[in-house]
């Protein structure tokens, strides 16, 4: 009983991780309809320039707050370069350019950092910690989460903004007639979603080190938290993100093998399992199409 | 009423049909057929005098470019036929690698018997991945297929299963003698042997997409609900295309194992699955020989892009990116689609 509970702990701690991630994830599925294949990368480039920053001399509050912002422009850019032109274009064509995004940020950031692996900074005092179990890193990882759902939440719901975001993606056509410029909130979701990645990527950082690579298997469990959520629900994403953490904990434990061999198929299973048997998420809408 | 624009609505999809040539089209007297032939001869000379014309080591780039085409024509039938998205298809190159290097290594089957069991293995793994992924339209399956993709390392090396595998090391096996004495050198021989694969399975698929089965695939892809109510049973064609598209890749991988003569759970990384999705948007989506061309692309262009500027060295992937963002916008049909553009202003100002 104390293993389990110790072990539903550290997967909370470890969830944190991923429902960071898994927020961006609905951050630009909310945006854009499409999952952003490139978002691991992009946290990853992201992550590395805080990195550089620091490296220069930067302290770490002001290097976090700049990265964000420059994150926050580099998606801004990106949707507006590469994703502008192709907005009607069929879905494989979507898919085909996130996979060229995947590419050019995991090949630009090992060209610049190389594949060398680096320690990135916790900016967490010692105290934070939660007993034994939970470290200061991870407990502020967790709040830092959860600060950022709360203030995402407040920007939807409170702002004239988030409701024109909302319109934006849910009715294209109506919001463009009462006034919304869709293709800019577009764009604005993309920002927000890479500054989200930003923060995903410098909270993971210290726990995974730093290296080209390392979002690869952090972005599959991003992608499974959000889809065990509800694809269309942040609250649901931060919660799948957590639920995932537990579970990933739970079946390594007690689960002979999968723990530290088959951390990848875990999420491979939630996800297909997920899509199969409810895939609107555990706090989704269901989509209806008018065909 | 929650109106949302489908990433599968049909009229979306409809645009990837490849443009058809008017059938009395002349060009310099001869007809459009004739021309194909003449194409398809020509290419075929070629192939046949290369690997006496160029060194031992082309033409075993040469044979790994036609494995990757292969690979490349299951994606496209999958894909470019079907609608279907995968991103996962390094998986079943995978499969079928492993399987020909277990078969060999373990119980000494002779390498060409293990091309049928690692395509018929592949063919009921896609099977039954493809039940499922009845069910996850468009990104999902994306999704689910990416999952699959990067999970597939880890799985390979999974110990219990190490006495198969091999585990990290991966499993080593011997490079085929040319047989019957023929005067040919070890690389020549597998050349031409894959080139006898991939001429059989070329003509396979062509045939298959030219029939009934393919006119429903097609069907399919371009608009699902109309081929539903036309009697069609989608569910059955999906997954029985994503099991030959796996069929296609898995015997790839079989000769991939037999080319290389080593496989390891690090050369089936999601990179590969993204090399051939690269082959297949630069070959041309729903194009069968531009498979052929897509193979070479992606096992060329690395060398190519090195011996222009030794600086990019590990940019490789980064000129990938780019060229597939420049291939979507300016050509989605790929260089297939441009050779069929070509051709036909050619025959129009003819």
């Amino acid at each position: 009983m104390d293993l389990l509970l110790h072990q539903i702990l550290a997967g909370l701690a470890t969830g944190g991780i991923y429902a960071c991630m898994a927020l961006a994830v609905v951050m630009i599925y909310q945006a854009i309809d499409h999952f952003n294949f490139a978002q691991g990368e992009m946290a990853m480039f992201s992550t590395f320039i805080a990195w550089q920053l620091i490296t220069w001399g930067m302290p770490y509050w002001a290097a976090f707050f700049l990265t964000i912002a420059i994150s926050f422009a580099g998606g801004v850019l990106v949707e507006r370069i590469v994703f502008k032109p192709i907005q009607n274009a069929p879905v494989l064509s979507h898919v085909v350019v996130f996979i060229a995004l995947f590419s050019i940020f995991n090949s630009l950031a090992g060209f610049f950092w190389e594949f060398t692996i680096k320690v990135f900074p916790s900016p967490f005092p010692e105290w934070l910690h939660i007993g034994t179990f939970i470290g200061a890193h991870q407990t502020g990882m967790v709040l830092v989460t959860l600060v950022l759902l709360g203030l995402l939440y407040m920007f939807f719901r409170f702002t004239s903004v988030g409701l024109a975001m909302r319109a934006a993606a849910q009715n294209p056509e109506s919001a463009r007639l009462v006034g919304v410029r869709v293709g800019w909130m577009v764009a604005l979701g993309w920002g927000m979603a890479s500054a989200i990645g930003a923060v995903a990527g410098m909270m993971i950082a210290p726990v995974v080190f730093l290296e080209p690579n390392m979002m690869l298997g952090i972005i599959l469990y991003g992608f499974a938290g959000a889809v065990v959520g509800g694809l269309n629900s942040p609250g649901g994403a931060v919660v799948g993100g957590f639920a995932v953490g537990v579970v990933e904990n739970i079946a390594g434990t007690f689960i002979p093998y999968f723990g530290s061999e088959l951390r990848l198929t875990i999420a491979l299973i939630l996800i297909v399992g997920v899509l199969m048997i409810r895939p609107s998420g555990l706090f989704g809408r269901r989509t209806v199409t008018r065909v | 009423m929650t109106m949302q624009t489908d990433m599968t609505h049909p009229a979306e999809t409809v645009q990837h049909q490849p443009r058809r040539l008017p059938p009395s089209g002349h060009l310099a007297g001869i007809s459009i057929r004739g021309w194909r032939l003449i194409w398809l001869l020509a290419g075929i000379a070629v192939a046949l005098a290369l690997p006496f014309l160029v060194k031992n080591f082309t033409v075993f780039q040469l044979t790994q470019a036609l494995v990757y085409a292969i690979a490349i024509l299951g994606l496209n039938l999958l894909t470019g036929f079907n609608g279907q998205f995968s991103l996962g298809h390094s998986a079943f190159y995978a499969i079928g690698a492993y399987t020909a290097a277990i078969l060999m290594d373990r119980y000494d089957v002779p390498y060409w018997a293990t091309l049928p069991p690692a395509g018929v293995i592949c063919l009921a793994v896609g099977f039954l991945f493809g039940l499922p992924a009845l069910r996850l339209e468009g990104l999902y399956l994306a999704l689910a297929t990416f999952a699959l993709a990067v999970a597939t390392p880890q799985l390979l090396k999974f110990t219990p299963i190490e006495e198969f595998t091999g585990g990290v090391q991966g499993i080593v096996i011997m490079k085929p003698d040319a047989p019957f004495g023929l005067p040919l050198s070890p690389d020549q021989w597998l050349y031409f042997f894959t080139l006898f694969v991939v001429a059989i399975l070329f003509a396979c698929a062509a045939g298959l997409i030219r029939s009934r089965t393919g006119r429903a695939m097609m069907a399919i892809r371009d608009n699902p609900i109309a081929a539903k109510s036309m009697g069609i049973n989608t569910s059955l064609y999906k997954s029985l295309t994503f099991g030959v598209s796996a069929l296609y890749t898995g015997v790839a991988g079989a000769l991939g194992a037999i080319v290389v003569q080593f496989v390891a759970p690090d050369s089936f990384t999601f990179l590969l699955a993204i090399t051939f999705l690269v082959g297949l948007v630069v070959g041309g989506v729903g194009s069968i020989p531009g498979a052929i061309f897509g193979g070479l692309f992606v096992l060329f262009m690395p060398n190519i892009s090195e011996s222009i500027a030794e600086d990019v060295k590990g940019l490789t992937w980064a000129i990938y990116g780019v060229l597939l963002i420049l291939v979507i916008y300016v050509m989605p049909t790929g260089a297939a689609g441009l050779a069929r553009l070509v051709a036909h202003r050619l025959v129009r100002r003819g």
